[in-house]
C-alpha cells in the first residue's frame, strides 16, 4: 500500500528582547550559572510576574508576519508540572486564548508553492537547564540548576498538519526562520537552543482523508536532524504498519547519533498540566491602533524581498530565493548592490564564491570578513581592469581568510595588472620573435597556435598581464582581424 | 495607661510633644512582648535589634526638630508570610522553617518609609490555611481573652499579639476571612481591603485572586493609618490597581446621617449563636439611632460561596504551592533516591495535614474532565456572588453583617472537623470571593469574648466603611477594653 505521512511542527523560539519576560533580568547568553537570576526568575516564596511589553509586541509581529489574526482579547494560563528545571513547578504560559492564530505560511519545495496552515502563536517562558552528574535525572546522584535561561521569553508557533513530506517539514522550518529573523525577533540558533522544533507525525494510506495514530518526536537540534528524524519515523511507522502492528500514541526522542527514535513515554504516561488561567497578571487587551501600528513598521519580509530582487535586478526566481532565505544575506546583498550597481554581478559573487566559501567554513553570514564595501571595491577594479577575474578570485580568498580590502592585497602582492600598452607590446615582441615556428602555425590556419602564444605572455608577465589587451596585440601583429 | 497598649495616634501624639520617646515606647512593648509571649504565643521570631533600630530613627529626627510621620518609632509586627529582607519568613510552615528571604515585601518597605520598626513575625495557620491558627507546624497561638481559645484564624498571631499589647498594629493577610474573623475573636480591628488595593508583591501567596494584605489594629484611626501607609499601585504587582488612594484620615468623621446600610438576610441564618446575634444587632441599632438608615437585603448566592471558595481557593493553592519541591530552598527531606522520591518526602513532610488537604483538593479540581465541572462553575458563581453585591449596592452604602456566627472557640473543637472549621468563615468569604472591601470592629462580648461586627463596602469603598466604623467606635467602649492577661511584668 501507498503511504503518505501528516506532519505538524510544534517550533519554539527564545525572543531575543533585553530582559526576561516577567522580570527585569538580562536573556544574554553565556554568565556564570545562577548570574542572570533574581528572586523572580527564581520563583521565591511570594514574587509576582510583570509583563515585558516588549514580548508582546514581538509576538504580534510574529502573528502578523505569519498572517495571523490577532486576539483583542487573550490571557496567560498556568501550565502545572513538577520538574526541576522549572521554579515554580509551573509554567506560565497561553492556553485557550493565544495571541495569535488562524495564519499561514507559503513554502516552496521542488518549485512548488504550497500553503501551511499556522494553528496558533503563543507566548510562554522558558525553563532552566539541567546538568546531571550522571547520564540522566533518574540515574544521578546529583543534578546541578542553572536558571540563567528561566523566564526567558518563548514563543510557541504551532502548524497544522499540512505537511506530508520531511523536505517540506523542513522548508517550513527554513522557511519560519527566515522570517523570524526578518523581524528581528529572535537570533534562532539552533546550536543554542534558540529554536527548537518538535513534530507531530503520522502516516495514513493515499487518499485517505482521516489521520492516522500519531507520535511526537522531539530533540531534534538542526534542520538535517529534522529532516532524518522525520524520515526515520515515517519509515518505521511504515513498517509497523505493513507488519501489521498498530501505531503506539507516544512521544519519541531523535537519537542523533543511533539515527532512530526511541520511545520516551506513553500517552497514558502523558502530563496531565491542569491549565487555569494565571491569577498573578491580568488579561491582555490589544489595542487595534498598537497592532497596525506593529504592522507599519513590519520590515520587507522574504517573499517580498525576493520578488523584489526579480523584478528590479532580473535575478533568476532560484538566486532570489537563495540570497533571501537569509536576511542578513540579502542585506548583504542589497548592500553591495548600492555600491556596485551591476547586480548580476554581485548575484554571481555572493551565490558562487561568497556561499561557496562559507560552506566551506560552515559560517553564518555574519561572521565573513568580507563586507559589502569590499566586495563593491573587487567588483571595481575588475571593471576597470586593474585585476583580472581570476585575480579577482584569488584576492576573493585573501579577503576572505584575513578580512584585508582588496586594494591592500592587490598592492602587497604586486597583482596589478598590466595595462600598459607600450609595457605590453614589448613582451609581446620578445615572444613574437621567439616562437617563429608558432607563428607560421598560426599563419598556417593552426588557431590553437595563438593559446599558446598568449599563454607565453602571461608567463613573461606572471599572469599580470591584461588578457584582452595581450590579444588585441598579439593579433595586430600576426595581422589576422 | 500602659504604653504597650496605647495606639499609634496616641503614641504618635506623645512622641511629637517629646512626652516620651520612641526607645521609651520600643522598650515598654518589647517588655511587654517578653511578659505576655510565654502564655500567648503569638510569635515566630523576634526582631528587637530592629524595633530598636527605628525608635532611635525616630528619637533623632524628633531631637533634629523634623518632623515625623505618624507611624514613625511604632513597633508593629508581620503575619510571617511577608517576605522580609535577611529575616526568616516561614509562613508557619516546617517548609519554610529556614527560609530567610533575600527581598521585602512592597508592604515591608512601605511601612519602613514611615519609620515603623518591625518586632517580630507573627504565627500563622501554615501557608494561611485554616481558622484557628491550630494548623501551624510550630504552636499554638492563645486568645488572650481566654487562654483555653482560639485567636482564630489564619492571622492569628497577629490579633494576638495586638490584643495582647505585643505590637501596635500588625498586617494580617485575608483570603477567606482570615484578618476579619480573628480581629474579631481578639476583639480588634481588622481591615481587608478591596482586591488591588494593597500590594501582593512579597505576601506568599495562598490563593492569589483572593489574597490581600489588611491592617490589624487597636482603633478604626489606627486602621487608616496603616492604610495610608500600605495602600496604592504598585509596579510590582500587575493586580495592584492604578487607584490613586485618599488620605484616608479624611474619613474619620463622626458622622453617618443618612447613611444606607443594608442587613444580608443570609448572614443571619443557621449556625449564628443566638447571643452573638443579639449583639450584632445591637450594634446595628445603635447606627440607627446615629442616623444610619437600615434595612434588609437579600444576596441569594451566599449559600454557594463557600463551595465555589474551595474550589478556587485549594484550586490556585495547589498550584501556588507546587515551587515547594526541595530543589531550591527551604525544608529538603534527606535520604531520597532520586528526584520524585525527594519530590515526594519533601512534600509529605514539609507540609501539614491542612496544606495538604488543600493541595490534593484544588489538584483535583483542575484536573482534565473536572475542570469545567469545578473550577469553572465555581468562577460562575464567583460571577453571581459578585453580582448580589453590586445589585446590593445599587441601594446601600454598606452591608453589616456578624463577622463569624460565633464567638472564639476551644482548641480541638473542630479541629479534627474540617467542615465545621470551614464553616467560621461563612460571613467572610463572599467578601473575597467578590473583591470587596470589608472590616470587623469590636461590637461587644458574648459570654465574656469578643464579638465582631463587619461592615462591607463597594470595591475602593474604604473612605465609607472607615466612617461608618469610626461613628460606630467614637460613641462604643469596646476598642477601649482589653483583656486581663495576668502575667508578672
Ligand atoms: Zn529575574
Amino acid at each position: 500500500m501507498e503511504y503518505e505521512a501528516v506532519i505538524g511542527l510544534e517550533v519554539h523560539t527564545e525572543l531575543k528582547t533585553n530582559s526576561k519576560v516577567f522580570c527585569g533580568c538580562t536573556t544574554a547568553f553565556g554568565g556564570e550559572p545562577n548570574t542572570h537570576v533574581c528572586p523572580i526568575c527564581l520563583g521565591l516564596p511570594g514574587v509576582l510576574p510583570v509583563l515585558n511589553k516588549r514580548v508582546v509586541e514581538f509576538a504580534i509581529k510574529i502573528g502578523l508576519a505569519l498572517n495571523c489574526k490577532i486576539a483583542a482579547f487573550s490571557k496567560f494560563d498556568r501550565k502545572n508540572y513538577y520538574y526541576p528545571d522549572l521554579p515554580k513547578n509551573y509554567q506560565i504560559s497561553q492556553y485557550d486564548l493565544p495571541i495569535a492564530a488562524g495564519g499561514y505560511l507559503p513554502i516552496e519545495v521542488n518549485g512548488e508553492t504550497k500553503s501551511i496552515g499556522i494553528t496558533r502563536v503563543h507566548m510562554e517562558e522558558d525553563a532552566g537547564k539541567l546538568l546531571h552528574s550522571g547520564e540522566s535525572i533518574s540515574r544521578s546522584p546529583y543534578s546541578l540548576v542553572d536558571y540563567n535561561r528561566t523566564g526567558v521569553p518563548l514563543l510557541e508557533i504551532v502548524s497544522e498538519p499540512d505537511l506530508r513530506t520531511p523536505e517540506e517539514a523542513r522548508a517550513y522550518l527554513e522557511k519560519l526562520k527566515a522570517i523570524l529573523q526578518y523581524t528581528d525577533v529572535s537570533d534562532c540558533k539552533m546550536e543554542e537552543g534558540s529554536l527548537r522544533c518538535d513534530a507531530n507525525v503520522s502516516i495514513r494510506p493515499v487518499g485517505s482523508d482521516k489521520f492516522g495514530t500519531k507520535t511526537e518526536i522531539k530533540n531534534m537540534n538542526s534542520f538535517r536532524a529534522l529532516q532524518r528524524a522525520l524520515e526515520y519515523e515515517i519509515q518505521r511507522q511504515r513498517e509497523v504498519l505493513e507488519s501489521g502492528g498498530r501505531i503506539v500514541q507516544e512521544t519519541r526522542s531523535w537519537d542523533e547519533a543511533k539515527g532512530i527514535t526511541v520511545s520516551m513515554r506513553s500517552k497514558e504516561q502523558a502530563h496531565d498540566y491542569r491549565y487555569f488561567p494565571e491569577p498573578d497578571l491580568v488579561p491582555l487587551v490589544i489595542e487595534r491602533e498598537w497592532v497596525e501600528e506593529i504592522r507599519r513598521s513590519l520590515p520587507e519580509l522574504p517573499d517580498a524581498r525576493k520578488e523584489r530582487l526579480i523584478r528590479d535586478y532580473g535575478l533568476p526566481p532560484y538566486d532570489a530565493g537563495v540570497i533571501t532565505s537569509s536576511r542578513d544575506l540579502a542585506d548583504f546583498f542589497d548592500r553591495t548592490v548600492a555600491l556596485h550597481p551591476d547586480a548580476k554581478t554581485v548575484s554571481n559573487w555572493v551565490m558562487g564564491e561568497l556561499l561557496r566559501l562559507l560552506n566551506a567554513g560552515n559560517l553564518d553570514i555574519t561572521r565573513s570578513l568580507i563586507k559589502p564595501a569590499g566586495l563593491a571595491e573587487l567588483l571595481r577594479l575588475m571593471d576597470q581592469g586593474t585585476i583580472s577575474g581570476k585575480m579577482a578570485k584569488v584576492i576573493f580568498e585573501e579577503m576572505f581568510s584575513t578580512g584585508k580590502d582588496p586594494g591592500t592585497i592587490v598592492r602587497e602582492q604586486g597583482l596589478v595588472q598590466i595595462s600598459d600598452e607600450g609595457e605590453l607590446a614589448a613582451v609581446v615582441d620578445r615572444v613574437l620573435a621567439g616562437n617563429p615556428g608558432v607563428v607560421e602555425d598560426f599563419r598556417a590556419g593552426k588557431e590553437r597556435a595563438l593559446g599558446f602564444l598568449v599563454g607565453q605572455v602571461m608567463k613573461e608577465t606572471k599572469g599580470k598581464a591584461n588578457p584582452g589587451l595581450v590579444n588585441k596585440l598579439l593579433k595586430e601583429r600576426l595581422g589576422s582581424n | 495607661m500602659d504604653l504597650h497598649y496605647m495606639t499609634a495616634h496616641a503614641i504618635h501624639k506623645l512622641l511629637v510633644a517629646r512626652e516620651v520617646s520612641a526607645a521609651e515606647v520600643a522598650e515598654a512593648v518589647l517588655a511587654r512582648l517578653e511578659a505576655v509571649e510565654p502564655v500567648v504565643r503569638s510569635f515566630v521570631t523576634t526582631t528587637p535589634e530592629l524595633t530598636r533600630a527605628a525608635a532611635s530613627r525616630a528619637d533623632e529626627a524628633i531631637a533634629r526638630g523634623e518632623r515625623i510621620t505618624p507611624l514613625a518609632g511604632i513597633p508593629m509586627a508581620l503575619k510571617d508570610n511577608m517576605c522580609t529582607k535577611g529575616v526568616r519568613t516561614t509562613c508557619s510552615s516546617r517548609m519554610l522553617e529556614n527560609f530567610i528571604p533575600p527581598y521585602d515585601a512592597t508592604v515591608v518597605v512601605r511601612l519602613a518609609e514611615q519609620g515603623s520598626g518591625l518586632i517580630g513575625k507573627l504565627n500563622m495557620d501554615e501557608f494561611a490555611m485554616g481558622s484557628s491558627t491550630e494548623n501551624s507546624r510550630f504552636f499554638n497561638t492563645k486568645n488572650p481573652w481566654d487562654l483555653e481559645r482560639v485567636p482564630g484564624g489564619s492571622s492569628g498571631g497577629a490579633v494576638a499579639a495586638v490584643a495582647a499589647g505585643q505590637a501596635v498594629f500588625a498586617l494580617g493577610s485575608d483570603t477567606g476571612g482570615s484578618i476579619r474573623q480573628p480581629a474579631s475573636f481578639c476583639g480588634v480591628v481588622g481591615l481587608k481591603p478591596t482586591y488591588g488595593l494593597v500590594s501582593r508583591y512579597g505576601l506568599v501567596a495562598f490563593a492569589s485572586s483572593l489574597d490581600q494584605i489588611g491592617p490589624v489594629t487597636r482603633d478604626v484611626t489606627d486602621c487608616a493609618l496603616v492604610l495610608n501607609a500600605i495602600a496604592g499601585h504598585d509596579p510590582m504587582d500587575s493586580t495592584s490597581a492604578g487607584y490613586q488612594p485618599p488620605d484616608y484620615r479624611e474619613c474619620l468623621v463622626p458622622d453617618i446621617k443618612g447613611l444606607r446600610i443594608g442587613i444580608p438576610r443570609e448572614y443571619f441564618g443557621q449556625g449564628l449563636d443566638p447571643d452573638v446575634e443579639r449583639v450584632v444587632r445591637e450594634a446595628i441599632g445603635l447606627m440607627e439611632e446615629l442616623g444610619a438608615v437600615v434595612d434588609e437585603v437579600s444576596l441569594p448566592h451566599t449559600e454557594y460561596a463557600l463551595p465555589a471558595y474551595y474550589i478556587v481557593a485549594p484550586a490556585e493553592a495547589s498550584s501556588n504551592l507546587a515551587r515547594y519541591d526541595g530543589v531550591g530552598y527551604g525544608f529538603r527531606v534527606e535520604g531520597a533516591t532520586d528526584v520524585v522520591s525527594m519530590y515526594m518526602k519533601t512534600r509529605s513532610e514539609g507540609f501539614g495535614q491542612e496544606v495538604k488537604r488543600r493541595i490534593m483538593l484544588g489538584t483535583y479540581a483542575l484536573s482534565s474532565g473536572y475542570y469545567d465541572a469545578y473550577y469553572l462553575k465555581a468562577l460562575k458563581v464567583r460571577t453571581l456572588i459578585r453580582g448580589d453585591f453590586d445589585q446590593a449596592f445599587k441601594k446601600f452604602d454598606l452591608l453589616a453583617s456578624p463577622t463569624s456566627p460565633t464567638v472564639s472557640f476551644k482548641f480541638g473543637e473542630r479541629a479534627d472537623n474540617p467542615l465545621a472549621m470551614y464553616l467560621s468563615d461563612l460571613c467572610t468569604i463572599p467578601v473575597n470571593m467578590a473583591g470587596i472591601p470589608a472590616i470587623s470592629i469590636p461590637c461587644g462580648f458574648s459570654q465574656g469574648l469578643p464579638v465582631g461586627l463587619q461592615l462591607m463596602g463597594k470595591p475602593f469603598g474604604e473612605e465609607t466603611i472607615l466612617r461608618a466604623a469610626y461613628a460606630y467606635e467614637q460613641a462604643t467602649p469596646w476598642h477601649r477594653r482589653r483583656p486581663s492577661l495576668e502575667v508578672q511584668q
